[in-house]
């Protein structure tokens, strides 16, 4: 919507916001885990930010997702998704804190 | 909107991820906002064209009543409103950011909530408005403000524009009032929502955000 699309920078612009909030990642990982994650909250194993998985920056880059730190831009959780297989890889997560029990 | 066999009541702000398989196999996924409130396994989805899209334009017009698709949810455990928070809310939605939001709007009407809503709305113009006579018949307790982008109704005090601080200060909330804000629309105006409400003092744990994308209208 709004005006960033016709600006002059339309294909900059357009390339700084080709990204979704952590909550996409909520799909997903559903696959995998049987509680919620995005409320999860982990540390970056970068700068030592923490935040919920929902607040990384998710980037769409078949043949999977990546999520990168918000604040440091380091890739924190990268998740492949085969026929039979999910691939996922955390390397950039020093640790994460899951809530259990509640819905959601 | 969708009958779903076995629907778990959602909570508001969640998503369902709805795939489209093709008779050779390809599948291709997109996330989309549950807009209702928890009613049954009714789930009502509000969906904008994406002109150039591949699956907004299926949805919208190949799609018929009594058609099969797959979803998975409800999903999400951060960008939800709980009917027992009782802190002021303020809700920022673009486009059709407008819908998740719109599920909690409705949710604190069905328990009949006490928490004080308000709403500022972006849209271009004031046909891309979404729920438009829910919104005018509003609820108490619920103030509803639009910004329009680029065109605006003749009697329309605010001048046209993208949002602004000033915007989020005449119809938001102050800062120390400790409100909750969610922000949601595509990606760039989420992104100017919430910078303008950290630089206005406000917990960055306190601004939920979903980003649409680029597109998401
Ligand atoms: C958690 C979440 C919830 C969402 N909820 C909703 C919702 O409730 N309702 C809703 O309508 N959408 C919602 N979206 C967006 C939705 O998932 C899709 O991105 C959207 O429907 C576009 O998909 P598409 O396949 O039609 O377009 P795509 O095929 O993905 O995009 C086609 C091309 O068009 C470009 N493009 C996209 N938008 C525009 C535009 N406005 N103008 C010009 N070019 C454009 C894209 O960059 C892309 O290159 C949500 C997204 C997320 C992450
Ligand atoms: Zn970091």
């Amino acid at each position: 919507m709004d005006t960033d699309r016709t600006s002059a920078q339309g294909t900059y612009e357009e390339y700084e916001t080709a990204y979704e909030d952590g909550n996409t990642l909520g799909g997903p990982l559903s696959e995998i885990f049987a509680v919620d994650l995005t409320a999860a909250v982990g540390r970056c194993a970068g700068c030592g930010a923490t935040g919920p998985l929902a607040r990384l920056r998710v980037y769409d880059r078949a043949p999977g997702l990546v999520a990168r730190c918000p604040d440091c831009s380091r890739v924190v959780l990268r998740l492949v998704r085969g026929p039979d297989t999910a691939w996922l890889d955390l390397q950039g997560a020093a640790s994460l804190a899951i809530p259990l029990g509640g819905r959601g | 909107m969708f009958d779903v066999p076995g629907w778990p009541a959602h909570l508001a702000g969640q998503h369902v991820d709805v795939r489209l398989t093709a008779e050779d196999g390809y599948s291709t996924q997109r996330s989309y906002s549950v807009a209702s409130a928890p009613d049954g396994d009714r789930v009502e989805l509000t969906i904008q064209r994406v002109a150039d899209g591949e699956v907004s334009p299926y949805l919208m017009d190949v799609m018929e009543p009594g058609d099969r698709v797959e979803l998975r949810g409800p999903i999400g455990g951060w960008f939800v409103w709980r009917p027992e928070q009782a802190e002021p809310v303020l809700l920022v939605g673009g486009g059709s950011g407008i819908v998740p939001l719109m599920s909690m709007v409705r949710t604190r009407g069905a328990v009949g909530g006490h928490a004080p809503f308000r709403l500022l709305y972006s849209v271009r113009e004031p046909d891309d408005r979404l729920y438009a006579p829910e919104l005018l018949r509003g609820e108490p307790g619920l103030d509803t403000e639009y910004l329009y982008t680029r065109a605006a109704p003749p009697e329309h005090p605010r001048p046209v524009g993208r949002l602004t601080a000033e915007d989020l200060v005449r119809g938001g909330w102050p800062a120390d009032r400790r409100p909750m804000c969610y922000v949601c629309g595509p990606t760039g105006f989420v992104e100017n929502a919430a910078t303008l409400l950290t630089a206005l003092g406000h917990d960055p744990d306190r601004i939920r955000t979903e980003r649409f994308g680029p597109s998401g209208g």
